[in-house]
């Protein structure tokens, strides 16, 4: 999957949860989930369980605690899928 | 782990907790009481001469009983002495269809839908003792164990 194509999929998924409008219209890799998107932690774990619906993956605990970034999620999302 | 052991680990305490006793618990849900006193301290402003049980103190009825008993159990493998369950409702969506007068008996049963990370997501129903629905909805919460740190 192309970068450009992968970073629209996560920016649609997130979508719902955000609550800083300007840092979602200018959402880079270097976007964090918590910090710059506002998200809280429930939501954040929504955000995971569609990202795992979505790529039709597993997400571990490990992994999650991890993901706090776009480019993080698309690090973890990437693998996952090439392992599929 | 036993339903005395959940109901004694609950953070609440009177005026604000809502939950007399489970009758069955296990890893996919719960179902529980509690009766309305006619003495809980919201029935003097809930209305005005007209005593109702306010939607958001079922809503609360709801959370500790389909929410936080059944994290608790959840949670058991986590418990330690200094086990502290760290509680925060994090979303609520119900709709009501009957009111709930003092003195009333209410039953909750609540089905696990997800939990992952922490986060705890139930479909929780209400109802009176002629079994009829009061109201249900869907109520989420993140939910840890609070080790003394």
């Amino acid at each position: 999957m192309k970068k450009e194509e992968l970073i629209a999929k996560l920016k649609t998924i997130v979508q719902p949860y955000i609550q800083d409008e300007e840092a979602f219209k200018n959402l880079t890799e270097e976007t964090t989930f918590v910090g710059d998107l506002k998200i809280n932690s429930a939501n954040l774990v929504d955000v995971i369980l569609d990202v795992e619906d979505e790529f039709d993956i597993r997400i571990e605990n490990d992994e999650m605690e991890r993901m706090l970034s776009v480019k993080a999620a698309m690090e973890i999302v990437t693998s996952k899928i090439a392992k599929e | 782990m036993t339903i005395k052991e959940i109901i004694k680990i609950l953070p609440y305490e009177s005026p604000f907790h809502f939950v007399d006793g489970l009758s069955a618990i296990s890893d996919d849900g719960v179902t529980g009481h509690y009766t309305f006193k006619e003495t809980e301290f919201f029935y003097a402003g809930h209305f005005k001469e007209n005593p109702i049980t306010p939607g958001v103190i079922l809503t609360e009825c709801m959370a500790q009983i389909g929410l936080v008993c059944l994290g608790i159990y959840l949670m058991r493998a986590e418990l330690s002495d200094d086990f502290k369950p760290q509680i925060a409702l994090t979303s609520s969506q119900v709709d009501f269809f009957l009111p709930v007068f003092p003195g009333e008996k209410v039953s909750v049963i609540s089905e696990k839908e997800v939990f992952r990370f922490n986060k705890l997501k139930c479909k929780v129903k209400l109802f009176n003792e002629k079994n009829e629905l009061i109201c249900r909805g869907t109520i989420s919460g993140m939910l840890k164990p609070n080790t003394h740190d």
